[in-house]
């Protein structure tokens, strides 16, 4: 994340990403650093809505709790890089919303590190890509080796509008220690055809019948989100534009 | 009310309806029966526009608003407006097969599911309630408010004697067989369509709930303004829904119509005599 030299596509971290946005973006700013102190309670909504990479590096401190609640909707190029890592008993939330059309890049990039036992950690991704935009999740999850009864879970879908888009998911697992859960799940899909058909013969033109079914498959994420209405609420407008 | 002229429809390039010709007049309730494969839902599904089943030759006529032996439609009548697509058709009359699906429900046509579809995520009321308004922003209607289509969405559960909890749920999502069929009711009640086409409404049900539905068919469409076309395999819904007509479908056609005897000499005799 710290690297000098800006990176190409051989670096795996950056594979699907829009080479020539970074070149230009380069070099980025220092990392945004977040610290959760032991005990310690944090909420926060990111939406990017500008095209923007937007690199945050988080330790969550012992029995701390964190939420990040991410709308990543805006620019050519829009990438959100996390590097998190857990104290003792630590809990991590991530819940993800991409929602790209036209030929938008966008990218959700995380490391998790369970550096220390009992700790938790849980990111449900979903992305909605139409025309011909990408959309992206690559998810590590490390554990190292004395971090015994690590609970994690990926939870990733996305949902392909057309044949143009295209969707890229990878959850990684690297794991040190024997005591672990470590779930992850991971689906590219389309819009039933039935459901829509069903929707329709009620009375829904098919744009909102689509909007009404891909409301449904983002919904929960910002569920308990800081800014939960104002996510939601953009969440559905760009699905608006979208269908 | 529909006219259904030489239909040939094919799915996945294989011919199933080949030469369908059938006349529904409003007023009336018509039942369609016939083996398994005979090409029933696929009539059904060519009628609501489903993506898939291609017609190939033929016509359907949608009049939603004709009533024999008036003049104009009675007080229930759709006013379609101007702007309403209406194919080749004519101010009364539609040609149904050029519009969308949501088009001809917005003109009155309602199509009861023979496997009603379980959407994850979607609560029934918000969406017959988004639906119900499209239609009539389709109709240039005004929108019907939050608190008149929680009413109206009551009254007709009540009818149905489905719990308005359940109509609260994702759609579909846990219900029992029966349970799906008395919503596809429920929906029918509360769009009020002037056509229903209801595929095998009855499977799934027990007696008591054949009771039910049956009840609801007759206080939903048994009137002079509407009609249905009663898709089934048993005599057994006809006990509660009387049909006006009877008609036999075999090999994509219809080979026999006749009165509400013909259902019961086919519960007799099995589809194999009549049909020969
Ligand atoms: N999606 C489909 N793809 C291919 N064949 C189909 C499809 N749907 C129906 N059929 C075929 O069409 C014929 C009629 O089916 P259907 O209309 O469901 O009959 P029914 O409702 O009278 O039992 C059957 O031979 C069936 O196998
Ligand atoms: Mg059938």
């Amino acid at each position: 994340m710290t690297a000098t030299t800006h990176p190409s596509r051989r670096d795996e971290a950056w594979r699907y990403s829009d080479i020539d946005a970074v070149t230009a973006a380069w070099p980025l700013p220092a990392p945004e650093s977040i610290v959760v102190p032991a005990g310690g309670e944090f909420r926060r909504a990111i939406v990017q809505d500008a095209g923007a990479i937007h690199q945050i590096e988080m330790s969550i401190g012992k029995g701390a709790t964190a939420a990040l609640h991410i709308l990543n909707i805006g620019g050519a190029y829009g990438r959100i890089e996390l590097a998190v890592t857990l104290h003792e008993g630590a809990d991590f939330t991530l819940g993800a919303v991409q929602i790209g059309g036209g030929d938008q890049n966008l990218e959700i990039v995380t490391t998790v590190t369970h550096a220390e036992p009992g700790a938790k950690s849980r990111q449900i991704v979903r992305s909605v890509l139409g025309g011909t935009a990408t959309g992206t999740y690559l998810g590590k999850v490390a554990v190292a080796r004395d971090a015994q009864q690590t609970d994690s879970e990926q939870d990733v879908k996305a949902m392909l509008l057309g044949r143009s888009a295209t969707a890229n998911a990878k959850p990684e697992l690297e794991i040190f220690a024997d005591d672990v859960k470590c779930a992850h799940g991971c689906a590219i899909g389309e819009l039933d055809a039935m459901s829509l058909y069903y929707l329709q013969s009620r009375g829904l033109p098919p744009a909102e019948a689509k909007k009404i079914l891909l409301q449904a498959f983002v919904a929960g994420v910002f569920d308990g989100a800081e800014d939960e209405a104002r996510l939601q609420a953009l969440a559905l407008a760009k699905l608006g534009e979208l269908v | 009310m529909l006219k259904i002229e030489n239909l040939h429809a094919t799915v996945a390039d294989k011919p199933i309806l080949k030469g369908l010709s059938l006349a529904i007049n409003a007023g009336e309730i018509h039942a369609i029966m016939g083996p398994n494969g005979a090409g029933k839902s696929t009539l059904s599904y060519v009628l609501g526009g489903r993506p898939g089943y291609e017609v190939t030759e033929g016509s359907v006529m949608f009049a939603p608003n004709v009533i024999p032996g008036e003049s104009r439609g009675s007080d229930g009548a759709l006013e379609l407006g101007p702007d309403f697509r209406r194919g080749t058709g004519t101010t009364e009359t539609l040609d149904l097969l050029a519009l969308d699906p949501h088009e001809r429900a917005a003109a009155g046509l309602f199509l009861g599911f023979q496997y009603p579809v379980e959407i994850p995520g979607v609560s029934n009321v918000q969406f017959l309630r988004e639906s119900l308004n499209a239609q009539r922003k389709a109709r240039g209607q005004e929108p019907l408010s939050g608190g008149d289509f929680l009413k109206l969405a009551r009254e007709k559960a009540g009818l149905l004697k489905l719990d308005m909890d359940m109509l609260k749920r994702p759609v579909n999502v846990g219900f029992s067989g029966g349970e799906k069929k008395r919503n596809e009711m429920v929906q029918m009640g509360i769009l009020d369509p002037k056509l229903a086409i209801l595929d095998e409404t009855d499977s799934g049900l027990d007696i008591d709930a054949l009771r039910v539905v049956g009840d609801g068919i007759n206080t939903i469409m048994r009137r002079p303004d509407k009609a249905v076309l009663l898709i089934t395999h048993y005599q057994r819904l006809l006990d509660y829904v009387q049909p006006d007509f009877v008609h036999v479908l075999a090999a994509g056609r219809i080979v026999k119509s006749g009165g509400p005897e013909l259902a019961l000499e086919l519960e007799r005799e099995g589809y194999a005599e009549i049909a020969a």
